[in-house]
């Protein structure tokens, strides 16, 4: 560890410190504000702060981490993502009692353990930061005390995602017995020089497959996603969908990048499967909903089933493919979460289908938001989502996965189903007799993050050269 | 530039009907009627100044023009027009203005962001009919389907979410097949010159093996026949026509159809010669089926609406027939057939939405005896009805006369069923005739005829039809080029084809 690496971590340390000193400030004397402009400032120094480590890129800090181009982008990504998430908490604390200033040192943290895996490239780093963020988010998950949803969703988030962490460690810990090293590369030297692949080792492969398949909800491992979703929060909820998940995603492509699984026919068969079985599951399973939180997370089940196909494409495409889908991905949901969370009111969460009914008369922005929203998760141009499938089903094709794109191709048309389902609501008249109900005020924050967020996602839909050329830059090592 | 305008100004008045036309329904309809009145001054100054000419720049070409857009991915903002696309870009403006009058006080609620969204789906139409470069037709393809689901499913009749739906759901499938021919096209030209470009003039000289050819073909052919639409995935078109607004549905039968059979004519045949002389036969069946099946399904309908949408897979079969018949005679065929079964069908769809406005329904049991009350629309119902069978003097005469004759070389059989669709057609039509005008009048005593706004719509509509019925030539000589340029023209051209043969 020397002076140079420390430099390299600056945008980290900052992030940790904030979390310090948020704390600190808590102690001395709770105010929401401050603590909230706290926690954005550090958010924000973190995020200009990663232009420093990008000159110096790649270099390894001890063992544990690579901070090399590919780990900042997602970095960026997640400390962007954490920051909006931050911002809408804010008006929608604000109208719940109890204390709030908690919830922005969860969040610090949380975003902290994510961006510690992107860079991950050690079993180690891997395991703490993983462990950082779950446990982080299992206090998120449940930090509305008042009510029973949201400690049931943090219970049964608390239990499953322990059951997956005990998988990953008892993985890990076969690997390292058949292979003796925690580092991915040597792991992979290793795993191509053994002549024979031991049943222990291809176990070990799986029960990390199957740990991180928790986190990243696929399908079979999806089944706490549509109860932590329905209960948490609405910001926490947007956070679980997109840091949580994209950190643990940008982590597996980089894992199974080094031990190359496209050489490897059981763990790439395993992964096939479970990219149709996603795709299929959450799409059908979408269907059956009516409540619009349930729909959005099965309809990112099915997202994570996508992003697969790209991830299972390989070469340099696929992994541009992934980054934009992933950065379309972000901005769409933290979009459509954005618009749950504007809507809810003190007693609960927007989450009925019949909050939204008639929307487009009583809000017409924000229903167009959604509607945006709704229009770029479903991949229709204009929109990131567009983009990002667009791409997607390029890096499957130019791969020659066929079967996997006809497959995600079905998936869109089934998809768009349940999109225009919420958009139909969004401009039908409420029902004969029923009142519409009543709206809560947007307020400032929530207008103007959903503002911007509307104006990216229309600008990475539109224009996609900027984004496509960052992209190329930080990924050309990979 | 004027290109990139056509398609802008109808985005801007768009736009502008929807944040000026708040709460002021006038406003909203006369901004649109600017909009498109500016369009259409830019269509036929293009058209007074390259009508007829073959192209002057390169190709076929009248008017080219590139813009860097994503450079990365080798997509480019590459609009051109040819004398096909600017006859497709006129019947765009022209119905797109009708439509605008049609919905004058049909439309009442959220007008502003109803012409917002016919507006948007003219420019998305618009766009198809001049890209050059496959990434943004597709943009364009897509993007002209969500303002058009919005009409169906907020303005429409009692059915409409399940129409939109299906409308929708049918078309994006359709276009997602489209797209993973696009990019197996790319990859495959990626793979030949090392360059990667979506560029429709590089990518026309793309050599693949027939198979990849037969595919990538397959994909475009089902993405189009979804909106010909031809059998068996013509499903999503009785619903969406019947349900849709009168606007919708004159886009819809006049302009949404057509872009199928544009990209027929502007990808299929072109990219993928060989493999679309191979699908030849097999369209030719489809096509007839269609033909007949549409007339026998228009027959049995009681529901006005949904009578003349069948009339419109019938007419569309002579389309597809005329295209894969594959020589100048027959294309020119299908493109005044396009043109004809446009302002043909449009106006049909108008005059079952004037008589919606007036008695409330579009049930033909209720109807009869209309001419006693409302003897001015029942005359233009009159005149179109007869357009729509065929007779001669309009303009789908012409054009079902030239598919008959150009396909005639290609397969008797296959002709004289279609010829039997004709003999069906005037079946249809005269029952509509019979069954909504003549007879003992139903609905109630007295109604109003058509005021004058309604009648200058129905004059021009008359006028244009008669026009393209006795002068077709003018027509034809535009497309001509366009058409020329198509390899299977050229092939049945030469003295003696080899059959696939390709330089």
């Amino acid at each position: 560890m020397t002076a140079k690496s420390l430099t390299l971590l600056w945008p980290y340390i900052v992030v940790a410190a904030t979390s310090v000193i948020v704390m600190l400030v808590i102690s001395v004397r709770r105010n929401h504000a401050a603590v909230f402009l706290l926690t954005l400032s550090g958010l924000a120094v973190a995020t200009a702060l990663l232009f420093l480590p990008y000159l110096s890129a790649p270099a390894m800090v001890t063992k544990l981490v690579l901070i090399d181009r590919y780990a900042l982008f997602y970095t960026g990504l997640i400390f962007a993502a954490t920051f909006i998430v931050a911002a809408l908490s804010y008006p929608y604390l604000e109208l719940r009692d109890g204390d709030h200033e908690e919830f922005y040192v969860l969040l610090l943290i949380a975003a902290l353990g994510a961006s510690v895996l992107t860079a991950s490239v050690h079993f180690a780093s891997l395991f703490l930061g993983l462990e950082t963020l779950t446990v982080s988010l299992y206090a998120l998950t449940a930090y509305l005390r008042s009510s029973d949803r949201s400690i049931e969703a943090g219970v049964k988030y608390l239990i499953l995602a322990a059951v997956s962490s005990a998988f990953i460690l008892f993985g890990m810990a076969l690997v390292y017995a058949e292979l003796g090293t925690m580092e991915f590369a040597a792991i992979a030297e290793r795993a191509a020089g053994a002549e024979v692949h031991g049943l222990p080792l291809t176990a070990g492969f799986a029960m990390i497959i199957i740990g991180l398949g928790f986190k990243l909800a696929v399908v079979p491992f999806h089944m706490w996603t549509p109860d932590v979703y329905e209960g948490a929060p609405a910001p926490v909820t947007a956070f679980v969908a997109t840091v949580s998940k994209g950190a643990v995603f940008a982590l597996v492509l980089r894992l199974f990048s080094i031990i190359d699984v496209h050489g490897r026919g059981a763990e790439f068969l395993i992964f096939t499967v479970i990219a149709v079985a996603s795709m299929f599951t959450g799409n059908l399973l979408a269907l059956l909903q009516n409540n619009v939180k349930r729909i959005l997370a099965y309809s990112s089940i099915s997202h994570l089933g996508y992003l697969l196909v790209a991830f299972l494409a390989s070469g340099s495409l696929a992994a541009a493919a992934v980054a934009f889908y992933l950065t379309a991905y972000f901005v769409t949901t933290l979009g459509a979460f954005g618009v749950v969370t504007v809507l809810s009111t003190k007693e609960r969460d927007a989450d009925s289908m019949d909050d939204y009914r008639g929307l487009a008369r009583q809000r017409p922005w924000v229903a167009g938001i959604f509607t945006a929203m709704l229009f770029s998760l479903a991949g229709i141009p204009l929109t990131a989502g567009f983009v990002g499938k667009f791409y997607v089903v390029a890096a499957g094709v130019d791969s020659g996965l066929w079967l996997l794109v006809v497959i995600l191709i079905i998936n869109s048309a089934i998809g768009l189903f349940y999109y225009l389902r919420i958009i139909i609501a969004l401009y039908t008249n409420p029902k004969e007799g029923g009142q519409p109900t009543p709206v809560p005020k947007l307020s400032r924050t929530g207008g103007a993050v959903l503002a911007s967020l509307s104006l990216l996602l229309l600008w990475l839909g539109v224009y996609p050269g900027p984004l496509i050329d960052l992209i190329k830059k930080t990924m050309q090592n990979f | 530039m004027i290109l990139i305008w056509i398609i802008i100004i109808p985005l801007i008045g768009g736009l502008l009907a929807w944040t000026l036309g708040r709460g002021n329904s006038v406003r909203a309809r006369w901004i649109s009627l600017l909009f498109l009145a500016g369009d259409a001054v830019l269509a036929v100054y293009l058209w007074s100044r390259h009508a007829g000419r073959a192209g002057l720049i390169n190709g076929p070409w009248l008017v080219d023009m590139k813009l860097p857009w994503i450079p990365q991915l080798g997509a480019s903002f590459h609009l051109a027009m040819d004398g096909l696309s600017l006859v497709l870009v006129g019947l765009t403006i022209f119905l797109g203005i009708l439509s605008v009058l049609c919905s004058w006080t049909e439309i009442r609620d959220r007008a502003g962001f109803f012409h917002f969204n016919l507006l948007w789906t003219l420019s998305g139409i618009l766009g198809v009919f001049m890209a050059l470069d496959l990434f943004l037709f597709y943009f364009f393809w897509e993007l002209m389907l969500v303002p058009m689901y919005f009409l169906i499913s907020i303005w429409g009749h009692e059915n409409r979410e399940y129409a939109s739906y299906k409308f929708f759901i049918f078309t994006q499938a359709g276009g997602l097949l489209m797209l993973l021919s696009i990019l197996g096209l790319y990859f495959i030209h990626e793979r030949d010159t090392g360059v990667y470009t979506f560029d429709y003039t590089l990518l026309l000289g793309a050599s693949m093996s027939p198979a990849a050819a037969f595919w990538l073909m397959l994909g475009f052919f089902v993405a189009f026949a979804v909106k010909l639409p031809a059998i068996p995935i013509h499903t999503w078109l009785p619903d969406a026509h019947t349900e849709a607004p009168t606007a919708g549905s004159v886009i819809l039968a006049g302009l949404l159809l057509k872009t199928g059979a544009y990209g027929l004519l502007r990808f299929v045949l072109p990219l993928f010669p060989d493999a679309s002389a191979t699908m030849a036969p097999a369209a030719m069946v489809i096509a007839v089926t269609g033909i007949i099946y549409g007339a026998v399904l228009a027959f049995g309908q009681n529901d006005l609406k949904r009578l003349v949408a069948y009339t419109s897979v019938s007419h569309m079969g002579f389309v597809l027939l005329g295209i894969f018949a594959g020589n100048l005679i027959s294309l020119s065929g299908a493109v005044m057939q396009m043109v004809a079964h446009g302002v043909s069908t449009g106006a049909l769809f108008i005059l079952v939405g004037m008589i919606q406005e007036r008695i409330h329904t579009r049930d033909m049991d209720r109807m009869g005896g209309l001419w006693s009350l409302v003897p001015r629309l029942s005359a233009a119902g009159l005149v179109f009805a007869l357009a729509s069978l065929g007779l001669p003097g309009f303009g789908n005469f012409v054009g079902e006369f030239l598919v008959l004759s150009g396909s005639y070389r290609a397969g008797i059989p296959a002709t004289a069923l279609a010829a039997v669709g004709l003999v069906l057609a005037a079946i249809y039509s005269l029952r509509i005739v019979q069954r909504v005008f003549h007879g003992q009048a139903k609905a109630g005593t007295t109604l109003a005829d058509l005021s004058t706004r309604e009648t200058g719509m129905m004059a021009i509509m008359i006028v244009v039809i008669l026009w393209l019925g006795m002068f077709p030539q003018l027509l034809l000589k535009t497309a001509e080029p366009a058409l020329n340029a198509i390899p299977c023209c050229v092939a049945a051209e030469q003295p003696a084809p080899v059959k696939g043969g390709r330089k």
